[in-house]
């Protein structure tokens, strides 16, 4: 029988960016929060202390910061048809575990979307017509427009002391900056990276084509900074061990440097590590969640009465957590009936290596988790779409976050795999290989989606999440294209071999791309067609919240983490200005 | 690019920590280094069948040439023993719950076998197919070493259960793994590998450098297990 605790005002499951702000924002305002986070607590000192931290082969190729795939995987297939079989280890895209999530070895690559984005739906039928989408694709309007979650933006970007220039300040272009953004109503924070020796040489070429090179936007220091909540960051050494590293500089936005210490001093918060959430528990009605039932490291069942019930775990945990507690109804992509798991969406990356002569040493291991220069003229819809036929686009980067060399070993196409050969090209392209990351939209479709495996179970004997997805053919059509540009670029830059390699299907479990999974709890306007209401609030249960990447009904081709910021903070003035008061459904 | 090892210049700089901006030349330097004797390391997992076959086997995938050692003096061998031995090796990393069946290539690894067994079967079919010919795999002429490594890559060869192609690839796999980690693993003898392509190791710290562009930076690589001392000197140039 599990042992019944002292109720409190809110749990939120899952302590990372999303869900240490919301405690913050609520403990601050004299409610009672539990935090139950099932990974373990981690600190920059000691856990992220070099030189242990700077350990490739623990952190990188054995994922040491991961979520544990030994007592919780996924299943995967490609298609609806197929047997979903588990991805018995992580390599495709790494979920995060522990105190700080995903944000605490995330890189730092903080964008904002596009205006058109948030209304992507309207904005395609009225600039191409109705008929302009493939049939598969189902893309939809967020609910909430760029216009209003602006002001949020800034504040997760004063919170994270974002470096870089503003490109269009209140409709004014800047000087230096991302002409083609949003407008953001005041400057950064802290000032742009140092840009690499490759990002110049593709500053250069990208000039000479008429396109305009920015560097990116970083959430690695570049100056000592204060934020809002009072905590200091230092800046960023360029180690060349960002992603999939904590930092230990304090030179990172994480929730360890920018919000925990905050949240652990206030009295009204209480963290427990190591608590594994079983389920979110309703009552009769099924209307309302009344808390939810985890376990400890000891195996000891509690439940954890709660009034409301923040879901604030990994993209894919909050869709499952939600399937595993019969909260909304689960997608069929036969019937199209139900929304939850529906519009499961990624990223569509594609690579250009650009090989250079000898004598360019780039030095890529000196490497911010953010560091590169970029183009904006082939995101979204930053360029016009009518004559080619897909829609989406991708940001084009050139530099490196590193230069780890398990991982990163470049040869030129036809090189062998192993032998003298081998040998040789990795020694001859080490230093000289500049790399071109194009970070691409994902078109939600109608036959991508999550729900739970009928077969595979976890540690604690609950089904596993089977994820059905492929590259929807729009999407590689994009990838076509779009890396056909940035091989321009690199043939302007001097490169001797260029390497085109868009994306091509099908989507395979087997190689890093990203781990920027969206979707399958989406955010908009109609219960039919979503599961969470404009502010974050589950339709079918009102006193449930779920605030992640899940909530983005398709993926843009930015990072998601800025966006994710901004409905952090959107949704927590929500629930202070509005639900606290008359707590119930806010639309 | 890369600079020879135990060159005096490099733990000159080191202990100045300055940067040569001039390359070095290398030459002279190789003869040494290859007659380096190697340190035996105790077996944990492997035994000697196994070992007499992966000494050969990683040295045809990563082989010395005139100037730069290969997979085996670097000590890989040792590597790939120690994860066999470690939580690795015994699967304590994998989802390992069944059933067990058959995938498509994008579904992944779907064997029973933890990574340990896996190589130890392997090993063991490949060594009874030789014996069975009198002979054994690291007594072959280089290029029939390496074209019974090419055949296995292929796959369609039946290794006791795992398909030759898997076997492969889990060789190179951690041959590549060995070649290139942090020394503290027991493989990249002498940072090698590191020193070969011009990698720094460890260092924590750019922020001087980042922006001269095109500079060589020829230093001594820096590994976990080089002592909080060392890491501290770094640190310490630039007053942290």
């Amino acid at each position: 029988m599990p042992q019944t605790l002292k109720e409190v005002d809110v749990v939120v499951i899952g302590v990372g960016f999303a869900g240490s702000i919301l405690a913050k924002e609520l403990a601050a305002s004299g409610l009672k929060v539990v935090g139950l986070e099932r990974g373990q607590a981690r600190h920059t000192v000691p856990d992220f202390q070099a030189p242990a931290i700077h350990d490739e082969l623990k952190y990188s190729v054995r994922k040491g910061m991961m979520q544990d795939v030994t007592r919780e995987a996924m299943t995967f297939r490609n298609h609806h048809q197929e047997v979903a079989l588990p991805m018995r280890q992580w390599e495709a895209f790494l979920p995060g575990t522990g105190l700080g999530g995903c944000g605490a070895h995330w890189n730092g690559q903080i964008w904002r979307y596009q205006i058109a984005d948030f209304i992507y739906k309207s904005h395609l039928e009225k600039r191409y017509g109705k008929k302009f989408l493939d049939p598969d694709l189902r893309i939809q309007d967020w609910g909430v427009t760029y216009q209003e979650l602006e002001p949020y933006y800034d504040r997760f970007e004063y919170l994270c002391g974002a470096c870089g220039k503003a490109g269009n300040l209140n409709g004014k272009i800047e000087q230096g900056g991302n002409p083609l953004e949003a407008p953001r109503s005041r400057e950064y924070p802290n000032p742009p990276s140092k840009e690499q020796y490759a990002g110049a040489l593709f500053r250069k070429a990208a000039s000479d084509l008429g396109y305009h090179p920015f560097l990116q936007p970083s959430a690695n220091m570049t100056r000592p900074y204060t934020n809002p909540e009072g905590l200091t960051l230092s800046p960023c050494v360029y180690c060349g061990f960002c992603e999939r590293y904590g930092c230990e500089h304090f030179a990172k936005a994480s929730p360890q440097t920018v919000i925990l210490p905050v949240l652990r001093k206030n009295p009204n918060f209480e963290l427990r590590t190591e608590s594994q959430v079983l389920r979110i528990n309703l009552d009769n009605s099924g209307k309302k969640a009344t808390g939810v039932n985890y376990m400890d490291a000891q195996g000891r069942e509690f439940e954890q009465p709660a009034s409301l019930v923040l879901l604030t775990a990994f993209a894919l945990n909050d869709v499952r957590m939600l399937l595993l507690s019969g909260i909304g109804q689960p997608y069929d992509p036969v019937t199209e009936k139900g929304v939850v798991g529906r519009n499961y969406a990624y990223q569509t990356q594609s690579y250009v290596p650009a090989f250079l002569k000898e004598d360019i040493h780039l030095n890529s291991y000196m490497a911010a988790g953010a560091s590169g220069t970029v183009i904006d003229d082939f995101s979204v819809d930053n360029f016009d779409h009518s004559a080619l036929g897909f829609i989406g686009g991708c940001y084009i980067l050139c530099g490196s976050t590193n230069a780890r060399p398990i991982e990163f070993h470049p040869t030129p196409p036809g090189t062998p795999r192993w032998g003298r050969l081998w040998k040789d090209a990795v020694r001859r392209h080490y230093n000289h290989t500049a790399m071109f990351n194009l970070s691409g939209s994902s078109s939600a479709s109608r036959w991508n989606y999550l729900d739970l495996d009928p077969t595979y179970r976890d540690a604690w004997g609950l089904p596993l999440l089977r994820m059905t997805f492929d590259f929807p053919d729009n999407d590689l059509r994009m990838s076509k294209y779009v890396t056909g540009k940035a091989s321009e670029i690199a043939r302007r830059m001097g490169a001797v071999i260029v390497v085109d390699e868009p994306r091509t299907g099908p989507f395979t479990t087997t190689a890093y791309q990203s781990t920027h999974n969206t979707g399958g709890a989406i955010i908009g306007s109609d219960p039919a067609t979503s599961v969470v209401n404009r502010y974050c609030q589950t339709w079918d249960v009102p006193n449930v919240f779920v605030v992640g990447a899940c909530n983005y009904p398709q993926n843009s081709s930015y990072n998601p983490t800025g966006t994710l910021g901004a409905l952090i903070y959107w949704t927590a003035d929500a629930l202070k200005s509005r639900y606290l008061k008359n707590p119930g459904p806010l639309v | 690019m890369g600079d020879g090892p135990n060159s005096s210049s490099r733990r000159n700089f080191l202990r100045s920590g300055l940067i040569a901006i001039s390359s070095v030349s290398l030459a002279g330097e190789a003869p040494a280094l290859l007659a380096n004797p190697r340190t035996e390391t105790a077996p944990h997992f492997f035994n000697e069948p196994e070992r007499k076959f992966l000494s050969a086997a990683v040295d045809c995938l990563i082989p010395p040439d005139e100037r730069w050692p290969g997979a085996a003096e670097a000590d890989v061998v040792n590597y790939i023993d120690l994860q066999m031995a470690g939580q690795w090796g015994k699967g304590e990393l994998l989802y390992r719950h069944g059933p067990f069946r058959k995938g498509t290539p994008t579904q992944g690894y779907q064997l029973e076998y933890t990574p340990a067994e896996l190589f130890r079967r392997s090993i063991a079919a490949i060594n009874a197919h030789f014996s069975a010919q009198g002979t054994s795999f690291n007594q072959l002429p280089p290029a029939e070493k390496d074209a019974y490594l090419s055949s296995l890559e292929k796959g369609g060869i039946d290794l006791d259960g795992v398909p030759s192609n898997t076997f492969f690839d889990f060789l190179l796999k951690h041959t590549v793994e060995g070649f290139f980690s942090d020394p503290i693993y027991g493989g990249n003898k002498n940072k090698i590998s590191w020193k070969m392509i011009g990698f720094p190791g460890a260092y924590s710290d750019y922020y001087d450098l980042i922006d001269k562009h095109g500079v060589e930076l020829h230093r001594e690589p820096l590994g976990i297990g080089d002592g909080a001392a060392s890491h501290l000197m770094n640190a310490m140039r630039r007053g942290h």
